[in-house]
């Protein structure tokens, strides 16, 4: 049954890791709320095809507006601010990330820390995947007045990196990144000091694919969507390239590995979540206004999260790339043509079928978000042929990133307890030898 | 439904007979009206073998497509006629009405007729769009045509050759000619010309709104959806030409310029209950893809397609899915005002669509700056009832004619 409306989950209990990367980014926010007085530079840039190692080999400050925005929305400060850029003008129909930034801008651009953000000496429009970044760094032009410098990633709508494609993006970085951050920071880029940086990636980036990979296991000793947030938070901000990221994600791994070896589940709301019932692949952004809440939902019915797609919008490791120190730029290239949301559906489509395959899924569900038509638009047809694909039933839900008019509590909560029900059910009868009804028919309860 | 009465029951657009312009409105209205592609499927008969490309908003280079052999055919959705009932269970409900209506049609079997799409990169809605194409009618051509957002040739226009000619080579791969640059110049000669008669259409809207009024500009232009440039050059030259002898006068209206409907497109009759409203529309972005390049593509080049795609970059028209990298933003839309001599801007963008939406506070700031009045509502494509855009807009315009300003 669904839980009363106003309470509230309670927070999972939290990990060394977790507390490493609390300090990791209370340091960068430090960082960032002294950086006119030091002198740093500032780099605004999105989290899809970040050039993080670059920027901070010429010792620029990334700023990650998407971040803030989330943590707006886990703060519950993003309603506000939404109301703020609507006040402003911003439609309601579309991106609450944007207007929650544009909100926190207007309302002085407090951080997560509660220290004032920098302005922006440049906006780095890293356009991959996601067409409102486009407009986003035009909206914040209009606000800073300071120089953007644009990379285009083009699309791959077929799964397949051209030689044009991939040249196309280097082409730029050389010409145009390079020399507008280069001239930002007053001095050229070390490309040894980068490529050194690469090879810290790379380390980084071994470690995470072990940790998503744990999911494997049964019961698996991760929650690889409410907690793989998490496990992503360092390396697709600020830390990428750096020391710091390499020991945490060592740090990470050493946790999960134990966790592995003690037979025990992942740190939920609702405590260790060693009895897993179902396993399931997620599709889709968190809500991140009652995130807790969320995770709640399925965490009670014991329902584990064993891969999800937005733990791959920064990066798709674990189909193998690596950043190669061997070539900088085209390694950098490669990163950002092969993130999650620059993919076309049918590859989209091929990805999720393979997660529900190899981690051994019960289930996928799809939490489509209003704000975000570069993850949502075809998310129907997602459903439809992930099932054919794969024989297991799809659960949908529509919510939203940030704005909490949106993130329908009781609703929400029945779609999701009806389809956990269902998958219960569906495997108590697989386990007595009765066979499985058709899937037909779920999506039309769910949605 | 019966849009639009007043175009269908006055020859003249002030209601008198004997319209030297009838024959070519007539012609336009009944390209419109071809829901179901006949003309397309007659052209195919007569040119046994050809293909028939359809490609979505804003922009694609169909002059690489007709010099392909192909015929270039622009799809604009269902507009108000196609009920939608398949296309929504592809869609949730904060999504535009043109990727609904589109799947809608090719699924009942509209565009059976299109051996191929091309889905030019505009919003994620579009770019997905071409993504569930390929998995819905996995036997025909679907391509995504990635349009650079670098203008510089040796970097975005070198990438963007790249894209044509790929393009150029699955077509050639499926039954069309091969390229050619003979026929690519004449290709860019004909498309030439029909921006110019599309030019001197929009010149005539600008002295002699009377004369053209937009909804009567907006059928003329949509009739070259499925033509090929040069057949569509001629109807629109015939119009222009018969339009000086017609009779009329001059109404008290304002004049706007009309902005955000370069994709999905408005109800024609919304466009008539604009009109009715006080507006003369002397210019507007609706169907921009016919548009998008401003000026002559060089049909002399000894590169013809570098030619093509030269255009694009440093003739392209400012849009909301055009990065703007050096102008001013809004700066465009400013220029066309005054190029217009226009009172004031009405935005018309589609309910949820990104890229238009997203501008709009860019354009409504540089617009509050210049001093030009504006005013903004949305729509979809199957809006039925206008009364409440209606009274807006007859309240900006008299706002407009009292007071010079509305905000």
């Amino acid at each position: 049954m669904a839980e009363a409306p106003g309470k509230t989950a309670p927070a999972a209990a939290k990990d060394d890791s977790q507390k490493r990367q609390k300090d990791m980014i209370g340091a960068h926010f430090a960082k960032l709320a002294r950086a006119k007085e030091n002198g740093q530079k500032v780099v605004y840039t999105f989290v899809p095809g970040n050039l993080t190692e670059l920027i901070t080999a010429l010792d620029l400050l990334p700023v990650l507006p998407e971040i803030n925005a989330l943590q707006s929305g886990m703060r519950k400060k993003s309603a506000v601010y939404i109301a703020e850029a609507e006040k402003a003008g911003h439609s309601e129909d579309v991106c609450t990330y944007v207007k929650c930034d544009i909100g926190m801008l207007k309302s002085g651009n407090i951080g997560p820390t509660g220290e004032r953000l920098p302005e922006p000496d440049l906006l780095l429009l890293s356009y991959t995947g996601c067409f409102t970044f486009l407009k986003w760094f035009e909206l914040l032009q209009q606000e800073y007045h300071c120089p953007v410098v644009m990379l285009h990633v083009p699309y791959q709508p077929d799964g397949v990196v051209t030689p044009a494609m991939r040249q196309y993006i280097v082409d730029q970085l050389e010409n145009e990144v390079v020399p507008a951050l280069e001239k930002l920071a007053g001095k050229k880029l070390d490309r040894d000091y980068l490529a050194e940086k690469l090879k810290l990636s790379a380390q980084a980036e071994d470690d995470l694919v072990w940790v998503w990979e744990s999911a494997r296991h049964k019961p698996s000793p991760i929650d690889g969507y409410f907690a793989g947030v998490y496990y992503i938070g360092p390396i697709f901000s600020a830390f990428r390239g750096s020391q710091d990221a390499v020991d945490y994600y060592r740090l990470l791994r050493s946790e999960v590995q134990a966790r592995i070896d003690a037979g025990k589940g992942p740190t939920t709301p609702d405590g260790d979540l060693d009895d897993q019932a179902v396993r399931l692949v997620v599709e889709g952004p968190p809500n991140w206004t009652s995130f807790n809440d969320f995770w709640h939902m399925f965490s009670k019915e014991k329902a584990v999260i064993v891969a999800s797609t937005y733990t791959r919008v920064g990066g798709l490791y674990d189909l193998g790339f690596r950043h190669d120190a061997a070539d900088p730029l085209g390694t950098l290239a490669d990163y950002c043509l092969g993130c999650y949301t620059n993919l076309g559906l049918p590859s989209r489509i091929e990805l999720l079928a393979k997660y529900v395959r190899d981690y051994s899924a019960d289930g996928f569900f799809i939490n489509s978000v209003k704000s975000c038509n570069s993850f949502s638009a075809g998310q129907l047809l997602m459903l439809r042929e992930v099932e054919k694909k794969t024989g297991v039933p799809g659960g949908f839900i529509e919510s939203d990133l940030v704005d909490p008019r949106y993130f329908g509590k009781a609703n929400i909560e029945n779609r999701v307890q009806s389809y956990l029900q269902m998958l219960h059910a569906r495997r108590d009868r697989s386990l007595s030898q009765i066979p499985a009804r058709t899937t037909a028919g779920v999506q039309g309860v769910l949605s | 439904m019966t849009p639009p009465q007043d175009i269908q029951r006055s020859p003249q657009p002030n209601g008198r007979g004997n319209d030297p312009c009838a024959t070519f409105i007539g012609r336009a209205r009944t390209l419109f009206d071809d829901k179901a592609l006949d003309h397309v499927k007659a052209w195919k008969a007569a040119h046994p073998g050809a293909l028939a490309i359809g490609h979505m908003p804003i922009y694609t280079p169909r002059p690489l497509l007709e010099a392909l052999g192909c015929l270039p055919v622009a799809v604009f959705g269902g507009g108000e006629e196609v009920d939608i009932i398949r296309g929504d269970s592809y869609f949730q409900s904060y999504i535009c009405h043109i990727p609904r209506s589109t799947i809608e049609l090719a699924l009942s079997g509209t565009y059976d007729v299109l051996d191929g799409m091309v889905f030019p990169s505009i919003c994620d809605v579009i770019r997905n769009l071409s993504g569930m194409w390929k998995m819905l009618f996995p036997d025909r051509y679907a391509a995504y045509l990635d349009l650079p957002q670098n203008f510089n040739s040796s970097i975005g226009g070198r990438f963007y050759l790249h894209e044509l000619r790929r393009i150029a080579n699955d077509l050639t791969a499926r039954g069309a000619l091969p390229l050619d640059d003979d026929r690519l110049c004449r290709a860019l000669a004909d498309e030439n010309r029909r921006r110019r008669a599309i030019a001197r259409l929009d010149a005539l809207r600008r002295t002699d709104p009377w004369r053209c009024p937009a909804s009567e500009a907006y059928l003329l232009v949509r009739a070259g959806a499925g033509l090929l440039a040069a057949e569509h050059a001629e109807l629109l030259e015939g119009f222009v030409e018969a339009a000086p002898r017609r009779s009329g006068r001059p109404l008290d209206n304002v004049r706007v310029v009309l902005a955000g409907s370069f994709c999905e497109q408005p109800p024609l009759d919304l466009i008539v209950a604009l009109e009715k409203a006080g507006c003369d529309i002397v210019d507007d972005d609706f169907q921009l893809g016919l548009r998008t390049i401003e000026g002559d593509i060089n049909e002399e080049a000894p590169d013809p397609l570098a030619a093509l795609a030269q255009a694009f970059l440093d003739q392209g028209r400012a849009t909301a899915s055009r990065y703007i990298d050096k102008d001013e933003k809004g700066r465009a839309l400013i220029d066309q005002v005054q190029a217009a001599q226009a009172d004031g801007v009405v935005f018309a963008a589609a309910s949820f669509c990104d890229p238009a939406l997203l501008d709009q506070p860019m354009l409504e700031t540089a617009l509050a700056k210049a001093g030009v009045p504006f005013t903004s509502f949305k729509f979809a494509e199957n809006n039925g009832q206008f009364q409440t855009i209606r009274e807006q807009a007859g309240a900006f315009s008299d706002s407009v004619k009292l007071w010079g300003a509305a905000h």
